[in-house]
């Protein structure tokens, strides 16, 4: 199994019956596929859809997602405008948001929009996703490909928002964020302690109820 | 009043160091047609405001490519190079909103509002500048309000009257720009006689509309 495929896996348990969840692009929109099937959730796509599926036979005009790749509507999904998806993303009616990083900190802060003279592709609807999406999931590899840290105690990349990650998952562990602080919750098979807090720029709680990390289905 | 135009009634509308509110999310729900006739007549020193600029040679990425654009104010330029470049360059302004604030911002400015208090951006690069305020303990940031001098729009479906019918995500920001400009136009691929469109499927009221124009046929 891949570091995406892991993470992915193990995001899928972190979506329940019934959720209205929004995935970012790349690594998020493999989570579906990792769903039990006895879990239903309505995904939600900031180019105005409730009700999100993947495509099924010919591309349709206009049915596309928020990457701009052909996609299908479920039964029952619904169409809007750009202020309507606004309004259902800040107004607290999305249960999770999943998103990639770039940089975590221990105050839940996250960075992923831009690096400075180098990448600027704009923040797209992640800010608002955060800042008004009921949980934010951050699904990302632990380090960058050079191996550094994405775990830090404060990021140094711009902030897509503040305060706003609770749950920040990798290919090698997961951690909570509470009051300030990284608490490591879940190791990957194989993984330990000391390879964790190697590749990980900030101290973090281990949770008395540490355990082998889940993975779906 | 008939609003139905031929399409060389349409260039004229456009002057130079106009700005324009531009419909569309990675060019789904642009109207091509509008945008490929301002690249032929090179309209100059333009403002676009909308979601993205899309790629170099679709949506409103033609128009940057040929250097007729001095400034966007989009929410995402990731998928066209042109546009990084031009930024890094210093050929073009870009101004970077979040794009639920767009869509308010426009809203504010067509639906006679001051401007809006919202979460988005607070504690980000994108607070600066602005008035914070806090109520009932959150801080928000008033961001104040978009209008343009033409919005150009892509519909499905109108009628004569100007009722605009969209297609799935092609509908995005096209019905909010129709209220926050002062000319409206709109690309549209079928035109039926007033009275076809049932009046609960209207998605853009016809006295939103000054202009219509007809797609031409794809070759």
């Amino acid at each position: 199994m891949d570091a995406k495929e892991r993470i992915a896996r193990r995001v899928a348990k972190e979506l329940k019956e019934g959720y209205v969840v929004n995935l970012g692009i790349g690594l998020p929109t493999l989570v579906p596929r990792f769903l039990p099937k006895d879990v239903h959730i309505t995904l939600q796509s900031e180019n105005g859809f409730l009700g999100m599926g993947a495509l099924e036979g010919e591309p349709r005009p206009g049915e596309v997602n928020a990457g701009g790749q052909p996609c299908g509507l479920v039964p029952g999904a619904a169409v809007f405008d750009s202020v309507t998806s606004f309004a259902l993303i800040r107004g607290g009616h999305v249960d999770v948001t999943v998103l990639g990083g770039l940089q975590v900190d221990e105050d839940g802060n996250l960075a992923n929009w831009m690096v400075p003279g180098k990448m600027i592709p704009g923040m797209g609807g992640a800010m608002d996703l955060l800042a008004g999406a009921k949980k934010v999931i951050v699904a990302m590899e632990h380090c960058t490909k050079t191996g550094e840290p994405r775990l830090l105690e404060r990021c140094d990349l711009p902030l897509t928002a503040k305060g706003r990650v609770s749950l920040v998952v990798t290919e090698l562990a997961v951690f909570g964020i509470s009051h300030g602080e990284f608490v490591l919750r879940e190791l990957a098979p194989g993984v330990d302690l000391d390879t964790v807090r190697q590749k990980t720029g900030a101290r973090f709680l281990v949770s008395d109820s540490l355990c082998e990390m889940a993975a779906a289905l | 009043m008939n609003k139905l135009m031929d399409w060389d009634e349409v260039g004229p509308l456009f002057r130079d160091g106009m700005s324009i509110m531009v419909g569309g999310f990675f060019a789904v729900g642009t109207p091509g047609g509008i945008v490929s006739l301002l690249a032929e007549q090179g309209t100059r020193e333009l403002t676009l405001i909308g979601n993205d600029t899309a790629s170099p040679t679709t949506g409103v990425g033609p128009l940057i490519s040929s250097g007729q654009v001095s400034k966007v104010i989009v929410s995402h330029i990731g998928t066209n190079p042109v546009t990084g470049r031009k930024m890094m360059d210093g050929e073009m302004e870009v101004e970077l909103v979040p794009q639920g604030t767009l869509a308010e911002r426009i809203r504010c400015g067509g639906s006679g509002l001051g401007g809006v208090l919202t979460p988005t951006g607070v504690g980000t690069v994108v607070e600066e500048g602005k008035t914070k305020l806090a109520v009932g303990g959150r801080e928000y940031l008033l961001e104040l309000p978009l209008r343009a001098d033409v919005a150009i729009l892509k519909a499905r479906k109108a009628d004569r009257a100007g009722n605009l019918v969209y297609e799935r995500a092609a509908r995005n920001f096209n019905p909010v720009m129709a209220f926050a400009a002062d000319l409206v136009i709109a690309e549209v691929d079928e035109l039926v006689d007033t009275g076809c469109i049932d009046p609960d499927e209207v998605m853009t009221p016809a006295a939103l509309v000054d202009r219509i124009v007809v797609s031409r046929k794809e070759a």
